[in-house]
């Protein structure tokens, strides 16, 4: 108990990726090929250990490399067969850690990055992960399960759950406002791209806030912004198209980033 | 070199990559437009006295928020000569109760004549009966006149071609009186006894009647995966008129989504086999042995789920096999299902390469789609019909069914879960594809050069040489929309036809194959018996030859017996009859 204990959470969120890999590939072959894989690991394994060397003088633990390989790998569903939107993406995603810095941090999750980034410059060739999941209950409890304690042991667990508890809240006010069913409204929490998104994205301790309270208000704005690009598509409005093919993910790339900024900014000033 | 120089190198790196997404998603957005391209087709319909307008179905109440979702399905066209006069004829199915269908005879002066009603076959459209969603023609008891079968939201119905311009409905004593919710169906002679068996698929579960819903959970359970579907079956023809449901002693009642079926001797042991496009999953390839069984391959097809819509039959490049292509989805920013080009390798590696890229595998809501050679150049070409639902252009569904694509399967098959379409559009107004097969070069798509532009939401697709000049013209049937006549008007090259009397065979000689020579290759097809999504070609197989040498020219027939033609005239067609 004492060794696992001492396992390094960054560890266990390196297990439950890996978990999602092992289950969505040999249950619903969810990567549409390997070279997809071996294309998007090695770009963002090697694209952090070259900078990491070259920039830092070190090369850096690429555990944080490896997830974000895994997410993008799994997240990215591409025109055809082409793969440049893994190999760009990847290489756009750990750059992202070295370019768009403040005070030493990077300002955005990298997968939630680069994703963001090619849904909307490159929506004529990239779509996201959406339904490729078998639809089934059983492949999200495993994956909450697992999910939920390693949340837990890497201290995000409330960010989780505020997430989770916020969407729902927002289901709710949503169905009042569109109309239609609840259940609507309540149906995209169970897909695929919410599995990834509530335990690696949201949760990524190097671009969150310092404090509990201030991590909460965050992801509950997310939220927020969240069902204000839902209620964009409902009410199809043209010009937030882009935006929403995947409203979590590009909620996320607009609040996080200035929500680590000013928090970057108060300590400093503290 | 100092370290904010080393970072201002990896700025620029960084702002590199993204200026290539930009670029090569531009690439993508554009790609593969064709100049100057040598297939010119005109539209005809009208003035060739072809006015027919397809309409669908209205259900029950209980799922009026989503019907036009539900019912955007039924607009067929299929083609065979009805009166043996040498004219290929064309009949087109709606969906409606009360609307009919059109059997439009064809007048050997450009013009067509609807006589449908004349003939019987114009009313099947009736409550408590169904709506046609598609047709087949077959001669199955081999009396020298093609036979038809309706297939339905319903039951199907079989007609017997009298051979005096009137069809007799022989359904009740065919032993075929099942409900299916049925959108494909497939002539075959799985057992090589010379007599014609029928393959309809099921598409919605059989249980259900669009008009008297008891449960509104009749969805898919999967948008992947899906396997509650209406069970396909295969009927053998045991002679004097009558059908046995044999499908489960044969091994073929796939319970996925089967929208299309096609059917040809894929793994060269001269048994048909079936190839089955599902919707929500992956395509089925169900082999043949022998006549005593199928057998589902593991073909690499099974592992590449998408939302099989058609599929079509096709020696790509004239390597003498019958490859595969079968639509999908694509919309921008939502899906890249993709459309699937599989070239056969089954006899080499046992499994079929997917091959598809650019605008072979992105033409939006795919549908219909059919091999030929438009341009008479010695490869085939590809029709593909695009377009869903198109309603309101202001008005997209696609963000609402998002919200309700990913979810667990038990909020997802019950149809009062999905959002209101209302009056919104679904991957709406998309034209159809006239992809130009360049060999190695591959695929160009010159539809709007070629004179096709129309933006109706196509569905069946078939391809006959109406007027009898040695050109392949396209028939496309329009859900709620117009069928249309695309008239090749391309320069005249170089062609052989055949069409293929069966003795010991099916008469129809539906499975047989014939492989020309052409040039360095040779080009081989199968004589149809349904393909495409809810269609069937000519009987008669076109062969382009554009200036190459015709060489040999092999029949197979459905029987086993090879027959060899040498010396062939070109520019011509052949009435082959099987040697007894």
């Amino acid at each position: 108990m004492k060794g696992a204990a001492a396992i390094d959470p960054k560890y266990l969120i390196v297990f439950l990726i890996t978990l999602v890999l092992v289950v969505g590939e040999a249950r619903y072959h969810i990567l549409g090929g390997y070279p997809r894989l071996a294309t998007t690991l090695g770009i963002c394994l090697a694209t952090e250990a070259l900078l990491s060397w070259w920039l830092r003088g070190r090369v850096a633990n690429l555990a944080s490399a490896y997830i974000t390989g895994i997410s993008l790998a799994l997240l990215i569903k591409p025109q055809a067969n082409i793969l440049w939107p893994f190999a760009l993406g990847a290489f756009i995603a750990i750059a992202s850690k070295y370019v768009l810095t403040y005070r030493g941090r990077h300002l955005w999750n990298p997968s939630n990055f680069a994703i963001a980034l090619l849904v909307l410059v490159a929506a004529d060739s990239v779509a996201i992960l959406s339904h490729q999941w078998g639809n089934d209950i059983s492949t999200n409890l495993v994956i909450w399960a697992f999910g939920l304690v390693i949340a837990w042991r890497a201290k995000v667990l409330h960010v989780t759950l505020t997430y989770v508890a916020c969407f729902v809240v927002f289901a709710v006010v949503r169905h009042f406002i569109v109309g239609g069913p609840l259940l609507t409204e309540l149906a995209p929490i169970t897909g695929p791209m919410y599995q990834l998104f509530v335990f690696f994205m949201v949760t990524d301790p190097r671009t969150t806030v310092s404090t509990k309270r201030g991590r909460i208000i965050v992801v509950a704005i997310v939220a927020l912004v969240e069902t204000l690009i839902r209620l964009a598509g409902d009410y199809q409005i043209a010009l937030l198209r882009p935006f929403y093919v995947s409203p979590p993910i590009l909620a996320l790339a607009m609040v996080g980033p200035v929500a680590l900024f000013l928090d970057l900014r108060r300590t400093a000033r503290v | 070199m100092s370290r904010t120089w080393r970072h201002s190198v990896v700025t620029a790196a960084f702002i590199a990559a993204i200026v290539a997404v930009v670029v090569l998603n531009g690439r993508a957005a554009g790609s593969g437009l064709g100049a100057g391209e040598t297939i010119h087709l005109a539209e005809v319909a009208h003035a060739s006295g072809i006015d027919f307008v397809h309409q669908s179905p209205a259900l029950d109440p209980k799922v009026n928020h989503i019907a036009a979702h539900i019912a955007a399905l039924g607009a067929c066209v299929s083609v065979a000569d009805v009166n043996n006069d040498g004219w290929p004829d064309l009949y087109f199915t709606s969906s409606r109760f009360n609307a009919a269908n059109a059997l439009y005879l064809n007048q050997k002066d450009g013009t067509f004549r609807d006589m449908a009603a004349e003939a019987g076959v114009a009313a099947v459209n009736r409550a408590g009966e169904g709506v046609s969603m598609g047709a087949v023609w077959g001669d199955y008891d081999n009396d020298g006149f093609e036979d038809l079968l309706v297939y339905k939201w319903g039951y199907p119905q079989l007609f017997h071609n009298l051979g005096n311009g009137h069809f007799e409905d022989v359904t009740a004593q065919s032993g075929l009186r099942t409900w299916m919710n049925s959108n494909g169906a497939v002539w075959l002679d799985f057992d090589r006894d010379g007599l014609l068996d029928l393959y309809i698929t099921g598409y919605f579960r059989s249980d259900i009647d669009f008009w008297h819903l008891t449960t509104t959970r009749i969805m898919q359970q999967s948008w992947d995966f899906a396997s509650n579907g209406g069970k396909n079956l295969l009927f053998k023809n045991v002679g004097n008129g009558h059908f046995k449901d044999v499908t489960d002693s044969m091994g073929v009642g796939s319970t996925r989504w089967t929208l299309a079926a096609a059917a040809a001797d894929f793994n060269d042991d001269g048994w048909p086999d079936l190839y089955l496009a599902n919707d929500y999953g992956p395509e089925e390839l169900f082999l043949n042995h022998e006549g005593k069984r199928f057998e589902l391959a593991r073909a690499g097809l099974e592992d590449d789920s998408k939302s099989g819509m058609a599929v079509a039959i096709g020696d790509v490049y004239n390597r003498g096999e019958h490859d595969v292509f079968v639509t999908n989805i694509s919309e921008k920013g939502f899906l890249f299902q993709g459309n699937n080009l599989r070239l056969n390798f089954l006899k080499q590696l046992g499994r079929f390469d997917e091959v598809a890229t650019g605008v072979v595998a992105d033409a939006g809501w795919a549908w219909g789609a059919q091999f030929g050679d438009l341009n008479n150049d010695g490869m085939l070409d590809l029709f593909v019909a695009n377009g869903f639902i198109s309603a309101d252009s202001t008005r997209d569904y696609w963000y609402a069914m998002s919200k309700i694509a990913g979810a667990q399967g038990n909020i997802f098959e019950d149809a009062k879960n999905w959002p209101p379409i209302g009056s919104a559009s679904l991957s709406g107004f998309e034209r159809s594809r006239v992809l130009l097969n360049r060999g190695e070069a591959g695929f160009v798509d010159v539809a709007p050069e070629a004179g096709v532009t129309d933006l109706l939401d196509g569905r069946g697709v078939a391809m006959a040489d109406l007027f009898n000049r040695g050109l392949l013209d396209v028939v496309v049937a329009n859900e709620k929309g117009r069928a249309l006549v695309y008239k090749n008007t391309a320069n005249p090259s170089h062609w052989i036809e055949f069409k293929l009397v069966g003795t010991r065979s099916n008469r129809s000689a539906i499975g047989a194959e014939v492989t020309a020579e052409i040039g360095p290759g040779r080009q081989r097809q199968v004589v149809d018996g349904g393909s495409g999504f809810c269609s069937q070609n000519d009987r008669r197989l076109h062969f382009g030859l554009g200036d190459q040498a015709l060489g040999g020219v092999t029949i197979r027939w459905p029987s086993g017996t090879h027959q060899i033609l040498n010396g062939l005239t070109i520019d011509q067609l052949y009435v082959i009859t099987e040697p007894r």
